[in-house]
């Protein structure tokens, strides 16, 4: 559901209180820290390239929850966002990274080898593994407010770019809209195809404009490498692999990040990042790292455990159904990733995975033995 | 890289300008011309104040590499846009600052509809029919059959120059309806409307209908207060509009902060019912079981009138013009606006290879029984009036009813065996 009019000039004729938007029956970051004095500042503010508050927010009136999550409410529409909404957007910032503050710096650490283990996760357990972030170029505004020129540059350059991978990266572009039937049909069988968004969330943030025009996806002859050109962010870099080796799905996805980045910055198009927000995104939820490694584990007895959150918790991890972050579980199979995003690391979040994955398999093994899993109840990391 | 200090700076300057510049129009407001903006500011980065479609980046690129890819695409705006066309319009906004991007979207977004040709472009404001001419005239030109930039258009809202309609036969027309919408002047339309613009067209529908009494007196439900009875009534009258799920709809931006003014008002009789800023500000229906057309109409214009009036005491009119008639957001509804129709049993003319082309000469559309996006079932089918611009809302309701007629007496016909040949009428 696209947007638009959140640039009408009339508006500015009402006063706040009339253009305020009712979120009494909503649940959403924004929601909870928008104020009408937060409004009334900003409401008539934009970035250089005309992205609004209004624009920010739309989204998050459009949807005032969301069954499984606390949706975050608000999205940036170009780098600045984060900068000319700043009061709006610091305290959504804190409330969902854990306290993050205005002044606090985030680290940014691709160095597979600085990961220690990850290598031997039980394959009877652990089914599937992978690590996925997103990436913006700079110099473009975001998927809520690019125009089709613009969508159309930041896919030309990315084919270039991933077009000179070799080795394991070797692949090839399949853009959306000249896909063959049999193309499609392969995409879909190795779920590797993306649709048209039809989460709300995503279509009310004016996303799927123009679509399919400009997106495409991009993958390596293994099927091990993956990238999503302007679906929810410019780039989402995917590395996956069935099995439990998340060492290997790591390195994979830090080097070919990095020949990605390099190629891109011969071009004199860098990402957009700074030592604050880490890697700017889309969706605020996703800033600092945007990382999210995750496996595919069975765990249907420790799922049912009366302390399978609060361990999730203290393992700074969080549950999903198999079929992405809108599912939930079937069959006592999880999807379980990293919580968090930004204030730490990429490697320090994908060691927090493999630690707890590991610890949480051995837990499940207990359970199927009948045993008590008390004494491995972990401390808060 | 300009330090952020010095971007900082930078970016001041360009708010406080743009402030400025804002404040500045606003006391010219009244003026509805449109004008180019890069005329007014002598800062190309500055081109665009507004929007989403209201990227300023957008103009750092070419026309052809913006121009949206219409290859796949059948709708009447895809038919008519060409890359010179968006080159001129491109920069161009309403006073508002609804742009060509804005009006296009639905139809860059929709390529195409199984039953129906779709439009695929809407109005976000009154201006948007002048300042998008060069799109808007070939639209409607084609889609109201030929209508030329300099026709004009007939209003007659005079219930008694109908002639008959009272006696369409209850065996086979199961219900009549009419329908049309009226845009508030002074107001955004909903692709593009603010919340505090909403809410001031809510208030202002709610206080003069609520003025309204004898067979017209009702209530008015917000969608957002209403309780959980008021709402299975409203689903059991078959009343409730629900938030928009068409993708025509919501690409368009109206379904925006549903479901905040917005709202269902209904006369007690249940015979008369105003939506308030779903599609248009105000659709306006009339309704009632059987085949008595001409009280339908009756009842709808003495409705109407009355609503004209009662906002024109509180210094609003509706959008009105003589070449386009009726403004209201999608061009397929100018002129009147109107959609009048009979849920109608005809199971056998229905099948037969002649329907489509009997239709077509009485000036009449079919759709099934749920509405625009769906099929006939069980040989129940709504059937309407196809025009909208170029004939009066008594010209139209007439070939309703004249056609209605009509097709009873071949489902009759066919229902006895006979055939219909010396039935079928001239194109009207």
């Amino acid at each position: 559901m696209p947007f638009g009019n959140t640039h009408n000039n009339y508006k500015l004729n009402y006063k706040v209180e009339e253009e305020f938007p009712d979120l009494r029956k909503h649940n959403n970051h924004m929601a909870k820290v928008l104020t009408k004095e937060i409004y009334g500042k900003l409401r008539d503010k934009q970035t250089p390239s005309g992205y609004t508050l209004d624009d920010v927010i739309q989204t998050g009136i459009d949807n005032p929850g969301h069954p499984f999550i606390m949706t975050v409410g608000c999205v940036a529409g170009d780098e600045e966002s984060y900068e000319v909404f700043k009061d709006l957007l610091d305290p959504v910032i804190s409330d969902r990274h854990g306290g993050y503050k205005p002044t606090d710096k985030h680290r940014t650490d691709l160095n597979f080898e600085n990961l220690k283990g990850g290598d031997d996760l039980d394959p009877n357990y652990v089914l599937s593994s992978r690590v996925r972030t997103g990436r913006s170029i700079k110099g473009f505004t975001l998927p809520p407010h690019n125009s089709r020129g613009e969508r159309r540059a930041i896919e030309k350059l990315s084919i270039e770019a991933l077009n000179s991978l070799d080795g394991e990266f070797k692949g090839k572009y399949y853009p959306l809209k000249s896909m063959t039937d049999a193309e499609q049909e392969q995409l879909i069988n190795d779920h590797f195809l993306f649709d048209k968004p039809v989460s709300p969330l995503l279509t009310c943030a004016g996303m799927a404009r123009d679509w399919p025009d400009a997106r495409g996806i991009w993958h390596n002859e293994n099927k091990t490498f993956l990238v999503w050109v302007n679906e929810e962010d410019h780039l989402r870099v995917i590395s996956m692999q069935l099995g439990g080796n998340m060492r290997e799905v790591f390195r994979r996805f830090c080097v070919g990040l990095k020949r990605i980045e390099e190629i891109f910055k011969q071009h004199n198009r860098g990402f957009m990042w700074n030592e604050h927000l880490g890697y700017i995104l889309t969706c605020p939820s996703n800033l600092g790292t945007g990382l999210r490694g995750g496996v595919h584990v069975k765990l249907p007895k420790l799922s049912t455990h009366a302390k399978f959150e609060e361990i999730l918790t203290r393992l700074r991890l969080q549950k999903r159904g198999t079929g992405g972050v809108d599912t939930a579980s079937v069959g006592g199979v999880f999807d379980i990733s990293n919580a968090d995003r930004l204030g730490s690391s990429e490697v320090e979040q994908v060691q927090l995975v493999v630690d707890g994955v590991k610890l949480m398999v051995e837990m499940e093994k207990k359970l199927e033995k009948g045993e008590a899993i008390d004494s491995m109840i972990p401390a808060q990391k | 890289m300009r330090s952020r200090d010095e971007e900082g700076a930078e970016y001041k300057r360009l708010r406080d300008d743009l402030i400025f510049k804002r404040r500045k129009r606003r006391r010219h407001h009244h003026h509805h011309h449109h004008y180019r903006l890069s005329r007014q500011v002598g800062r190309p980065d500055l081109i665009m104040p507004f929007g989403n479609t209201h990227n300023k980046l957008k103009m750092n690129y070419s026309a052809e590499q913006e121009f949206p890819d219409l290859s796949q695409h059948n709708n009447h705006m895809a038919k008519v846009l060409t890359p010179e066309m968006y080159a001129n319009l491109r920069d161009k906004e309403t006073s508002s600052g609804f742009t060509l991007d804005d009006a296009i979207q639905t139809g860059v977004d929709n390529p195409g509809h199984p039953f129906i040709m779709t439009v695929g472009c809407v109005a976000g404001d009154e201006e948007t029919y002048e300042v998008f001419k060069d799109l808007m005239d070939p639209v409607i030109e084609d889609r109201h059959g030929g209508y030329k930039p300099s026709d004009n258009h007939k209003t007659d809202l005079n219930p008694e120059n109908l002639q008959g309609g009272d006696d369409l036969d209850p065996n086979y027309v199961l219900s009549s309806r009419v329908r049309t919408g009226r845009s508030i002047r002074g107001f955004c339309l909903p692709p593009h409307c603010s919340r505090g613009e909403r809410r001031a067209i809510e208030n202002l529908s709610v206080q003069s209908l609520d003025v309204l009494d004898g067979e017209l007196k009702g209530t008015y439900y917000a969608l957002k207060d209403m309780t959980e009875d008021e709402q299975q009534q409203l689903i059991d009258d078959h009343f409730l509009f629900d938030k928009p799920v068409s993708p025509l709809l919501l690409a368009s931006g109206m379904a925006r902060d549903w479901p905040d003014g917005r709202g269902i008002w209904h006369n007690d009789n249940k015979t008369f019912l105003v939506w308030v800023n779903e599609e248009d500000h105000l659709r306006v229906i009339s309704m009632q079981r059987g085949g008595d057309m001409k009280e339908v109409f009756t009842r709808f214009c003495n409705g109407l009138t009355q609503i004209e009036a009662l906002f024109k005491e509180r210094g609003h009119e509706f959008m009105w013009n003589e070449h386009l008639g009726y403004i209201l957001t999608c061009p397929s509804n100018l002129g009147t606006g109107l959609r009048a129709g009979v849920h109608v049993k005809l199971p056998n003319l229905g099948k037969h290879e002649k329907f489509g082309d009997v239709l077509k000469r009485l000036r009449l559309q079919k759709r099934g029984t749920g509405g625009v996006d769906t099929a006939a079932v069980g040989g129940v089918f709504d059937i309407s009036n196809a025009d909208r611009l170029g004939f009066s809302e008594v010209e139209l309701v007439q070939m309703v009813v004249d056609g209605v007629h009509l097709l009873v007496d071949m489902e009759k016909c066919l229902e006895a065996g006979d055939i219909i040949d010396d039935l079928i009428p001239e194109q009207k």
